[in-house]
């Protein structure tokens, strides 16, 4: 398979476009998603009435619904309800509404894995509830929680590449396009893996890195 | 020593019930400043249930508990005030696995009395160096021997400056030969003067500490009696039945 190579470094520029906005959404959506899960997983470790209720309905219609089909009520469902947000603003939305489920249970298994005992500690040294969520139990569950949270983002970049469901210019709309222009499957899709690779390599040796030196301070009693 | 008359501690008429199962029932004990008491009973007997309970980790179905003549029982941000008062070390040790040692000792105080990192430091300095364990003040708690941990646990509890210490069964988790280390620091403590409630099954230790021993037996407190007395001539057959399971076992081992 010969790859034309004037077609690629003509269309290259189109790619770093669509990778920024890819991040963008990717950033933004996954730091949404992790205090939605934060927030989530604290009222469900506290059991706090109602909320506990309204959360574990909210994870399983997260869940249970494709991301395509959250992004069409979020672009062309909420405006008949008067509504009206921007395609990045629903990809985002989008982005985070997934994603907090999922770092939602990430995060509430890591708070039930740390001892009741670190609690009962605490509070006996004078800590209150929240200073003991702060310093005691969040850094202990959050450093348990780092592998999964890390498997949670790189699976949230990928999603990203439904929001050219609702029209967003990212990767996948740039190379689906190409497609539909010239024809060039090959080098289209060829610049589409390698932007993807590009992006969530580095991340994966990030989160590699950030397992293996938190497996060092490795605390675990 | 005990010739302060203070009252430190008071329990009345405590009850606590877990579902049908009634843990204490009607337990009365007056602590004085200075004074070492141990706990003594069977296992069920309702001795850890009534440390928590005057630490307000369990909420109690009746009666009263007061530390300074302020009520534990009735709970709220009041409760985090008189903890202050109250140094407590578990079974389990219980550091924090993701601070160091002098991270552990310091974090309270920092945080809970918002004291100066420096003031607190110093304090830690002391404190751990009297226990032998300065040198490992970056260490993290995974890297201590059970010993080191309960020491620190109780330098930990010390930092705060407690008006009382509880000790729940600071020992029965340790290997044999590191339970004198964490007893010597106890003991230290007691001829200190602080003022010390100990629940433990080291029967040779309760005897040399205490200046008074409790003995428990299903929710009850059956003897109240100075230690010599206790171990010596004890009034009930309850307790004396206990001593002899003691007795019974060094025999035979």
């Amino acid at each position: 398979m010969a790859l034309d190579w004037e077609f690629i470094t003509k269309y290259a520029p189109l790619y770093v476009e669509a990778a920024k906005l890819t991040v963008f959404i990717a950033f933004w959506g996954i730091l949404l998603a992790l205090v939605v899960g934060i927030l989530c997983s604290a009222a469900q470790y506290y059991r706090v009435p109602v909320a506990r209720q309204v959360i574990a309905a909210y994870i399983e219609l997260s869940r249970n619904t494709p991301l395509l089909v959250q992004l069409f009520f979020l672009y062309f469902g909420l405006p008949n309800l008067g509504i009206v947000l921007s395609g990045k603003a629903c990809a985002i939305i989008g982005i985070a509404f997934l994603g907090g489920s999922y770092m939602a249970e990430t995060l509430r298994s890591g708070l039930e894995s740390i001892d009741k005992s670190q609690a009962e500690s605490a509070a006996s040294l004078g800590f209150g509830k929240w200073l003991t969520m702060k310093e005691i139990i969040f850094p202990q569950a959050f450093a348990v929680s780092v592998p999964g949270i890390c498997a949670n983002v790189i699976f949230l970049i990928k999603e990203t590449s439904v929001v050219s469901g609702i029209a967003l210019a990212d990767l996948m709309y740039v190379a689906k396009d190409l497609i539909g222009l010239y024809y060039q499957t090959d080098e289209a899709l060829t610049m589409l893996v390698i932007a993807y690779l590009a992006i969530l390599l580095p991340v994966s040796l990030l989160a590699t890195l950030l397992e293996r030196r938190l497996r060092h301070a490795g605390f675990g009693n | 020593m005990a010739t302060e008359n203070t009252i430190q501690l008071e329990v009345s008429g405590l009850r606590k019930t877990f579902g049908n199962d009634i843990i204490l029932n009607g337990v009365d004990l007056t602590v004085r400043k200075g004074e070492v008491v141990v706990i003594l009973g069977s296992s069920g007997c309702g001795k850890s249930t009534l440390l928590r309970c005057i630490n307000g980790l369990e909420p109690t179905d009746g009666g009263s508990i007061r530390i300074d003549g302020e009520e534990v029982t009735s709970g709220g941000r009041n409760l985090t005030q008189l903890r202050q008062k109250i140094g407590m070390v578990f079974q389990s040790y219980d550091l924090f696995p993701h601070k160091n040692i002098l991270d552990n000792v310091t974090l309270a105080p920092v945080k809970v009395q918002k004291r100066t990192k420096d003031d607190a430091r110093e304090e830690a300095e002391q404190l751990l160096r009297r226990v032998g364990l300065w040198e490992k003040r970056k260490a993290y708690p995974r890297e201590l021997s059970g010993g080191q941990k309960q020491r620190v646990a109780i330098v930990r509890a010390l930092c705060m400056n407690p008006e009382i210490m509880l000790f729940d069964e600071v020992t029965a988790a340790l290997d044999p030969e590191m339970v004198r280390e964490v007893l010597d620091v106890m003991l230290e403590l007691a001829e200190g003067g602080m003022t010390m409630l100990i629940v433990t099954h080291e029967m040779q230790f309760a005897r040399a500490v205490a200046d008074r021993i409790v003995f428990l037996d299903e929710g009850k407190i059956l003897e109240n009696l100075p230690a010599e007395t206790f171990f010596t001539n004890p009034k009930t057959q309850r307790a004396k039945d206990f001593l002899q399971t003691f007795e019974f076992r060094k025999e035979t081992s």
